[in-house]
């Protein structure tokens, strides 16, 4: 994931860089490195990981 | 949910039930599978099949009686299937070794065989098999004496022998010349063993014995009966049963249980199991070979081959959806009740629990009027009040329902002019949404026509509340439908949404209801100018106008009337099949209610007529020339111009509000005061392309307009050095929303739109 380098958070002016993100779904936490502000914090969650892997995890939740 | 609830649906589904041929014949032979495995030349596997109910297959297989063949369903299709002669050249060629018997662990009670015929052998085989010492006493000097007399010619001795190593290998003691009443008395092989099966009268017999047909047992305590001695000896089969029913008496007897429990199949029996034979082709018996009395391999695959494999399946024939799930009903009712009952672990019939479209076309199928729809409504009900339904499932259409029944889309007056109504119009929130300008002409019509007031009422009925389970939400709106119609003085309600009509119906039962279409039969049609029309068309009926014959018959009166040619598909009426949208299958399960809504728009290449505007909008959403009924009616039905785009989910939602807006304006002449959000001003430039993504994606116009709305104000946003695109996310309801865009002249021009249920902390407040 080299998207990183060309996304820029336009609230801060900087570049985003790979960070610890932990999202939630159903009370449960998943931890992942995605490109994120170092300043504010703002992530970017690509279209392929939204709509593939993301989108089996909260299936397979929602079936726990 | 309830376990007899749960047994009485799992006990409709008849695919499980024996076929004619097993459930008639005495032992049970699976003949389906063997004939199967014949069929397939596996005749090993044929042989083993023949010997797990019949205990001497060289034997019985030869001079069976066959009571199965008269039982075939083939039979009503050409010729019985030669089932007979396939045992015969199943146990004639092939040599297999016949598997070593080894008994149970041993037991000490001692069982006493009187008669070595098929009905004593059979016992002393089973009675040993379980462990009991077993002594089988013959008058005559050689075992199966009877049989090798009678079937002389059939039954060479080598094939008697060879199954009747078996006696030995099983440790049975045999006393050969050996007649009770004569060498032994009665009274002492009473009480030498423990229990007594009798084939043949014992010289000094204590008078008549009478016999239980169901257990065999007599009135002398641990003494049963049966074989030659009850049947005569005329069906080699029913003397095997008889056997194998004894030792399963004197089993129970020596381990003091219950005699008589669940018996009820042991011999024949009628099976409920029904095998359609629509389209099968008739054929004769394959004969057998010049001048020869048995099959050769070859040709006892063929006759195989013929053989229907019954089974009953009708409902899965008809539906997408119980095909998909690649069982039958009795199965997922299994998986459901488990799905139900589970606590921790996957709950993997969630997915066959909430893609079932609810229709009830498997009940119109079932010959035992399973409907799969009703338990799979139960379930989900189950599910919400549990807390364990997906939240995903039913979110979009549960929100888009309450967007139809919020301000900006209800509405609900008298006629102007009149302060009681005796008609109430309920178009429906569909129909207002794809087709609003339609619900002002049939207002316009109704008014005209109709005496003593027609008034309006524009919301949703509920259904999709209903249809995901969600019973309390439903009943609330239900309750504000009731409440708001018995203050308009309970009007007569005029739908023109089978589904309105179908929630109506069960729910608000005191009301009296009419379905548009009977009264455009009834009133007349309206007069248009320059009306366009197709010549043919085909009509589909809605699935929940499905026990509406009434309302049918008048669609396709009025469609003459338009002077329309009709071409019935080939289902409909009773039999007619969802379009992918009811349940909300759609939204539980998108694949699936594609493959739905292909199916059906295959059927024919006629256009299609359908008189709910959810038919209409997801056939055209596939590519299929369809109309709503009233599209004909008002003469807007041109075949000549390229077929209509779908609505699509934002539309529909713009569209509710204008009508709203509309009629309040121009019908009762209220000014209106326009509820406008900070987002709703938000102009967007959207491709098709993207249209048709956010419609895939389950995206509308108005969650991108907060998204941009959201990152304009708070400069929340990504710049993409590559694309030169802004890309933001904001999370207005239980989803969070991605737009890549651009501002573009006084609005903003979208890329591309995409969304996830995950929250991203701290990223959106």
């Amino acid at each position: 994931m080299s998207q990183e380098k060309v996304l820029e958070c336009l609230k801060c002016g900087v570049k985003l860089a790979m960070g610890n993100v932990e999202v939630t779904y159903l009370n449960n936490k998943f931890p992942i490195q995605l490109p994120k502000c170092p300043k504010c914090g703002l992530v970017f969650i690509p279209e392929e990981l939204a709509t593939g892997k993301m989108l089996e995890v909260e299936k397979a939740l929602e079936d726990k | 949910m309830d376990h007899k609830l749960i047994m009485s649906f799992e006990e409709k589904c008849i695919q499980e039930q024996p076929p004619a041929c097993n459930a008639t014949c005495p032992v049970h032979v699976d003949v389906r599978g063997m004939v199967a495995a014949i069929a397939a030349e596996r005749f090993t596997e044929a042989f083993n099949i023949y010997c797990k109910s019949v205990p001497f297959p060289g034997i019985i297989g030869r001079i069976c009686d066959h009571p199965c063949q008269s039982a075939c369903k083939r039979g009503e299709a050409g010729d019985a299937i030669a089932i007979a002669a396939l045992e015969k050249a199943v146990v004639q060629q092939v040599e297999v070794a016949r598997p070593k018997l080894t008994p149970a662990s041993p037991k000490s009670q001692r069982v006493a065989v009187v008669g070595g015929g098929l009905s004593g052998l059979t016992a002393a085989h089973d009675l040993a098999k379980k462990g009991y010492q077993v002594t089988l006493l013959e008058t005559g000097s050689q075992l199966a004496g009877r049989i090798r007399e009678r079937f002389s010619t059939e039954l060479p001795e080598q094939v008697i022998n060879d199954d009747l190593a078996v006696i030995e290998q099983l440790g049975i003691t045999v006393q050969l010349n050996t007649g009770v009443g004569k060498d032994i008395s009665f009274t002492s092989l009473c009480e030498d063993y423990d229990a007594v099966y009798l084939t043949a009268l014992p010289g000094q017999q204590p008078g008549e014995l009478t016999i239980d047909p169901l257990t065999l047992a007599t009135e002398i305590k641990g003494v049963f009966a049966g074989g030659s001695l009850r049947l005569g000896n005329t069906s080699p089969i029913g003397s095997v049963a008889d056997g194998r029913k004894a030792a399963i008496s004197i089993d129970r007897y020596l381990q003091g249980v219950s005699l008589t429990a669940a018996r009820e199949q042991e011999g024949p029996f009628q099976t409920r199991l029904f095998t359609s034979l629509v389209g099968v082709e008739p054929l004769p018996v394959v004969p057998m070979g010049q001048d020869r009395s048995f099959y050769s391999k070859e040709e006892a695959k063929r006759e195989a081959a013929r053989c229907l494999q019954c089974q009953c399946l009708e409902c899965v024939k008809v539906c997408p959806y119980l095909e998909h799930f690649k069982g039958y009903p009795k199965k997922y009712v299994r998986q459901i009740n488990h799905n139900l009952k589970m606590i921790k672990g996957r709950h993997e019939a969630n997915i066959l629990i909430n893609s079932c479209s609810l229709c009830g076309l498997c009940q119109e199928a079932c010959p035992e009027g399973l409907h799969l729809g009703e338990l799979c409504g139960m379930a989900r009900q189950e599910m919400v009040k549990k807390g364990k339904m997906p939240p995903s499932a039913h979110d979009f259409p549960l929100r888009d329902m309450a967007f139809s029944n919020g301000p900006s889309c209800t509405l609900t007056r008298h006629q102007p002019g009149h302060t009681v109504s005796n008609y109430l119009f309920f178009p429906g929130c569909q129909l207002s949404a794809t087709a609003p300008e339609h619900v002002v002409r049939v207002y316009d019509y109704l008014t005209e026509k109709l005496p003593g007031g027609v008034g309006l009422m524009l919301r949703c009925c509920g259904a999709p509340a209903e249809w995901s389970g969600r019973r309390e939400l439903f009943m609330a709106e239900l309750q504000q439908i009731k409440d708001q119609w018995e203050e308009m003085g309970k009007p007569c309600l005029v739908l023109a949404c089978s589904t309105c009509q179908q929630i109506f119906q069960q729910y608000l039962p005191e009301a009296k209801l009419v379905s548009l279409w009977e009264l455009y039969d009834l009133h007349g049609l309206p007069q248009v100018a320059a009306a366009k029309r197709p010549t043919l068309v085909a009509v589909h009926d809605a699935c929940t106008a499905r026990h509406r014959g009434e309302v049918q018959e008048k669609v396709r009166k009025i469609l003459l009337a338009l002077g329309c040619r009709l071409e019935e598909l080939p289902t409909s009426g009773n039999k007619t099949e969802c379009c992918g949208y009811g349940g909300l299958m759609q939204y539980a399960n998108r694949p699936l209610a594609d493959e739905v809504a292909k199916r059906r728009i295959k059927q024919s290449p006629a256009d299609y007529v359908a008189y709910c505007a959810i038919c209409q909008e997801n056939f055209t959403a596939k590519g299929k020339r369809t109309y709503h009924l009233l599209d004909l009616i008002y003469g807007e039905a041109d075949p000549t111009t390229p077929a209509k785009r779908r609505v699509g989910y934002s539309q529909r939602r713009e569209n509710r509000v204008k009508l709203k807006n509309k009629l309040l304006k121009e019908v009762w002449r209220e000014k209106i005061v326009p509820q406008e959000n900070d987002y709703t001003a938000i102009k967007l430039l959207i491709s098709p392309s993207v249209q048709e993504l956010m419609e895939e994606r389950l995206i509308l116009v108005e969650d991108i307009q907060k998204v941009i709305a959201y990152a304009e104000r708070t400069g929340k946003k990504l710049f993409n050095h590559d694309s030169g695109h802004y890309l933001a996310y904001h999370r207005p309801v239980s989803v969070t929303y991605w737009v890549e865009y651009l501002p573009e002249g006084d609005g903003y021009r979208i890329f591309n739109t995409y969304s996830h249920r995950m929250e991203i902390p701290g990223g959106d407040e």
